[in-house]
């Protein structure tokens, strides 16, 4: 099968890439880039373990294919951090133990980041309602939604 | 005396008697007490020299990883369970 | 040193030290692994539930291009009628090696016939398509009570049912039969003043890790494999590995990689073999990736089971009497958690008089495994409901009815098993006295509480621990335990806390099976309290070893050098141990403190006890958790935190298990809600906060007296569902799950019968 150029930009970066076009974007990440820290739980837009932004909405990869990518801008929890540290929600899921085998961790980080972009007050409901369609079977998502809300308060008082 | 503890399946063996006290210092001399007493009953919890992987030996409540080698002292109670699968 | 008050490490909440890779996306779990020439492997699975494979042609799948080999069931080598038990209980060595690819029989919807291996996962699954499998389609059995039957569809021809080392000789998918029995039942049942018994159900369900099963291999030109896996036991996967392959375990190399869940059910293995065997075919290394319907359809259910309970009390409210019939699902191949249920099902009571009579069955569903506390969530919904009934009939608080029959220090199980000293009563009082169970029941229509407690003990087994101490007096201790939820760190705290260090100091990581002694899994909750052990004596070793150093240094005799609070001293001169570590080159080289442990005393157990608030909609039979604590007996918890995680992570699983989780199979024995969406797993949204007391009762067999706290969690959510349930709408379910169709029609029924009696 041919592949097709696609260039697009990766945590603020600009990015080419080959692939097939019946290759998703998750699939491209990982085995192409390798960008492993999105992670696959299912392959079909049910556990939320592969979310990235594509232009700042929130998208399950697994779901996307990557030739849908060409002129976007996508970002991978691998962008989260900065040469300063790390982000107040990365921060917060450290100090709030909101991690136990952390392969839900990315796509929780990466699904908390959206949120906050777009509502940096969120109700402990609405975090809930954000993040059910991120799936985590370790925690009972008790300490991720303390962790959210305490990033929340960080962010705010650092805009 | 160490005190054997029968599992109910296998009391056919000992005339219905659960709690049968036996001389023995190791799971070893306690099972072969219980096999001079009771012919047949060695070979439901021993095969090749070793206790049979189905089964666990408890003693005084923990189950032992030393098999027929494993120590059993003066007022022992010894137990014969069936083995576990972990969690 | 004793467990009690004074530490300096033990019970802080430090960052985990493995925290930021997980973060960042750094951490490196087994998908991710990369290889040069890394090849993707694909595994063809048995649309039908039970057939017989008359002949499987792969030349087509062998001619595509980009495919690089192909393996069917008949390239494993035979192996004979020996029983093994490699780290997940005693099983046929045919029957491990079969359940990995099918040789004559499939007997599940999703047993492996086949596998592929090719330049892309595509290409590997155009390649599967091309595979003919012709197959005899025969009569399955997906029914637990239907199974048991004489004349059910008989799975393996030749299985007969033992009888506690007994072979009976009768064929049946009755795979063994055992039995406890204390003291005597019949004559206290007739004594007893109340007698109450009821008839359980509970659906099959799954682990429902997030991280699906996967395998990287490399079998090199010289022989040597190298496997990268996400396992519970890096050791129990290489000698599976070993025996299903035919080849030493000194042949394989198992990299355990991070993990994401496995709750019991990556214990056994699946793709290794396969995996290993397609990089042998093809000289390159294959990568292997679940399907997550694979998952559902193949991997580790854990049983489920058809329970009777039959309790009887006197007056004045002690129980005299119980008797269980416990029959579980083991899937395709006969299995060992119906014991565990037998230790546990009476588990938290005194009881003098008791009967267990347990089954474990062969059905055409995949071969069952451990999920956390296996067995015992089962066997507690069942209890904890007639507990319940023997309460109310004797007019006595549920709560003060099981604090007057609480297991205690002494108490003899009707296993047999006599307890040492144990947290019942006191999770029990911590239920009593928590603000939640004293705040007023939520009083709504349609809201009701209920209370519930379960048991899990602990097991042992062996662990290794290595500490190599750097001249700057960190510490990097390795060790084999897979660290599922943070026990690295809680490994690396009770070594700082036996030297004093400082608990960055010391790094722990996880290594592989050439680099550390034989570990057994993470699981059975283990890793803590042996690993940890283990870790202390590592520590104690190295002090030893530091002792001799100074010794050295100061020109006197070793024991003239005393060592506390984390200073070496004799008379005028002291070291600190990071000084003392600047030394370590003068005095001989490096310090390395090494410990293994096999303990078969003090393995404790753990209570772990519930409060639930819910709320029924009327109109839909759904049930919504208004509140919910959890309370556990963790002996001394190392890192509260993670204690904590735990103890909220095994109540969201057994919520979910309590209200919505089942397989449901098709007529023709397929699996037809094998995907997220319609297995549903509890959502941020279906949970409150979970509440958490940690109860420490020191367990006396341990140097800082840790009880597993990773297991016993699961066992009470869904009895205290049933009985909050029970509160709101006035029918208590004996069925699991307590789905909204299964709530609703409960809720009818018994409108019925009250619109009857009114009527009447
Ligand atoms: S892997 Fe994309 S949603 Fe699960
Ligand atoms: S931490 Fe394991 S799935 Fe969320």
């Amino acid at each position: 099968m041919s592949k097709i150029h696609v260039q697009t930009t990766i945590n603020e970066e600009a990015t080419e890439f080959l692939c097939e076009p019946r290759e998703s974007l998750l699939e491209v990440l990982r085995e192409t880039l390798g960008f492993t820290g999105t992670k696959e739980g299912c392959n079909d837009g049910n556990c939320g373990a592969c979310s990235v932004t594509l232009d700042g909405v929130l998208i399950d990869s697994c779901l996307m294919l990557a030739v849908e990518a060409e002129g976007k801008s996508i970002s991978t929890v691998e962008g989260l951090a900065n040469p300063e540290g790390l982000h107040p929600i990365q921060q917060a899921f450290l100090e709030h133990a909101a991690l136990q085998c952390g392969i839900c961790t990315p796509g929780f980080l990466v699904a908390s980041k959206a949120l906050l972009d777009h509502n940096p007050e969120p109700s402990e409901h609405e975090i809930r309602h954000w993040l059910a369609g991120n799936l985590c079977r370790c925690t009972g998502y008790d300490k991720i939604v303390r962790a959210v809300l305490e990033a929340a308060q960080t962010v705010r008082a650092s805009a | 005396m160490p005190v054997a503890w029968i599992p109910s399946l296998m009391q056919k063996l000992t005339e219905g008697q659960q709690q049968i006290p036996v001389e023995g210092s190791t799971v070893r001399q306690v099972v072969e007490a219980l096999e001079s007493l009771y012919p047949g009953f060695k070979d439901r919890i021993v095969e090749d020299d070793r206790i049979r992987t189905e089964i666990a030996v408890a003693v005084d409540g923990e189950v032992v990883t030393s098999g027929l080698r494993a120590r059993v002292g003066a007022e022992s109670e010894v137990h014969f369970l069936p083995a576990l699968a972990g969690g | 040193m004793s467990a009690g008050n004074g530490y300096k490490v033990i019970g802080t909440r430090p960052v985990r030290h493995d925290g930021v890779d997980k973060v960042t996306g750094r951490a490196v779990y087994g998908g991710d692994t990369r290889l040069s020439g890394l090849l993707y492997g694909q595994v063809l699975r048995s649309p039908h539930a039970h057939a017989r494979i008359k002949s499987i042609d792969i030349s087509k799948a062998q001619a595509l291009p980009g495919v690089k080999a192909v393996l069917t069931g008949a390239d494993l080598p035979k192996t004979g009628d020996t029983i093994v038990d490699l780290g997940e209980g005693p099983a046929r060595l045919k029957y491990m090696s079969d359940n990995v690819l099918a040789t004559d029989k499939t007997l599940y919807s999703g047993h492996p016939v086949a596998a592929v291996c090719a330049s892309n996962v595509h290409i590997a699954e155009e390649a599967l398509d091309l595979i003919e499998v012709e197959y005899e389609v025969l009569e399955a059995v997906l029914n637990l009570r239907e199974a048991m039957k004489e004349g059910a569809p008989q799975l393996h021809p030749d299985m007969t049912t033992q009888e506690f080392g007994e072979d009976t000789g009768r064929t049946s998918n009755l795979a063994t039969h055992f039995q406890h029995k204390l003291g005597d039942p019949d004559t206290a049942f007739a004594s007893a003043d109340v007698v109450i018994e009821r008839e359980f159900n509970t659906a099959t369900v799954h682990q429902g890790y997030i991280e699906p099963h996967n395998a990287t291999a490399m079998w090199n030109a010289d022989g040597q494999i190298t496997i990268w896996t996400s396992t519970q036991g890096s050791f129990a996967a290489r000698a599976q590995t070993g025996a299903v392959l035919d080849i030493p375990v000194s042949k394989i190399k198992v990299v355990p990689q991070e993990i994401g869940g496995g709750f019991g059910g990556k214990i056994p293995i699946y793709l290794e073999p396969i995996a290993a065997m397609l990089s042998k075919a093809s000289g390159q290394p294959v990568k292997l990736i679940m399907t997550r319907p694979a998952v559902f359809e193949s991997t580790g259910p854990t049983p489920g089971s058809h329970i009777k309970i039959k309790m009887g009390a006197n007056k004045d409210g002690k129980i005299v009497a119980a008797e269980a019939y416990i029959a579980f699902e083991s899937g395709a191949y006969p299995g060992g958690l119906v014991g565990a249920a037998a230790m546990c099902v009476f588990s938290c009571y005194d009881i003098a008089n008791g009967l267990i009579d347990c089954y474990d069955v062969v059905l055409n569903k995949p071969r069952s495994f451990a999920y956390r506390a296996p067995g015992s969530t089962q066997a507690c919904f069942a209890t904890e409901h007639v507990v319940e009934l023997l309460a109310a009939e004797l007019g006595i608080d549920p709560l003060e009815f099981r604090l007057k029959n609480s297991a205690t220090t002494g108490t003899r199980r009707i296993d047999g098993v006599v307890y040492p000293k144990m947290g019942c009563k006191e999770v029990l009082e911590a239920i009593r006295d928590s603000e939640h169970y004293k705040s007023a029941a939520p009083s709504g229509p349609n809201q009701g509480r209920g209370i519930s407690l379960g048991y899990w003990f602990n097991v042992g087994l062996q662990s290794a621990c290595t500490a190599s101490v750097n001249n700057d007096g960190t510490v990097s201790l390795s060790e084999g335990s897979t660290d599922i939820g943070g026990s690295r760190t809680s490994i690396a705290m009770q070594f700082a806390e036996t030297l004093s260090l400082d608990v960055d100091d010391v790094r722990a990581q996880v290594v592989d099976t050439d680099s550390i002694g034989h570990t057994d899994v993470t699981g059975g909750s283990r890793v803590t309290y042996a690993t940890g052990w283990a870790a202390y004596k590592s520590a104690l070793d190295v002090q030893a070893q530091m002792c001799e150093r100074a010794a050295q240094l100061w020109e006197v005799e070793v024991d003239q050098v005393a060592f506390e609070e984390g200073v070496f001293s004799s008379g005028d001169k002291s070291y600190t141990f990071k000084e003392l570590s600047g030394h370590l080159d003068e005095t001989g080289g490096p310090v390395i403190g090494r410990a293994t442990v096999n303990p078969d005393s003090g393995v404790g157990g753990s209570f772990a006890a519930n409060i639930a608030d819910v709320e029924v909609d009327p109109d839909t039979g759904k049930v919504q958790v208004l509140r919910f604590t959890v309370i556990q007996d963790a002996g001394k918890a190392i890192h509260p935190s993670y204690v904590e995680g735990q103890m909220q992570g095994g109540s969201a699983q057994g919520i979910g298990w309590a209200l919505n989780e089942e397989y449901y199979y098709n007529k023709d024995g397929q699996l037809d809600n094998s995907s997220y969406l319609d297995y549903r797993i509890p959502t941020s949204l279906d949970l409150p906060m979970i509440e958490t007391i940690i109860v420490e009762v020191p367990n006396p067999g341990h140097p800082f007296g840790v009880r597993g706290v990773g297991e016993a969690n699961i066992a009470p959510p869904p009895a205290a569902m049933a009985g909050a349930i029970a509160d709101a709408i006035g029918v208590r379910l004996q069925e699991l799950p307590m789905k909204p169709s299964n709530v609703l029609a409960a809720t009818q029924a018994s409108e019925g019968q009250a619109a009857l009696a009114a009527g009447g």
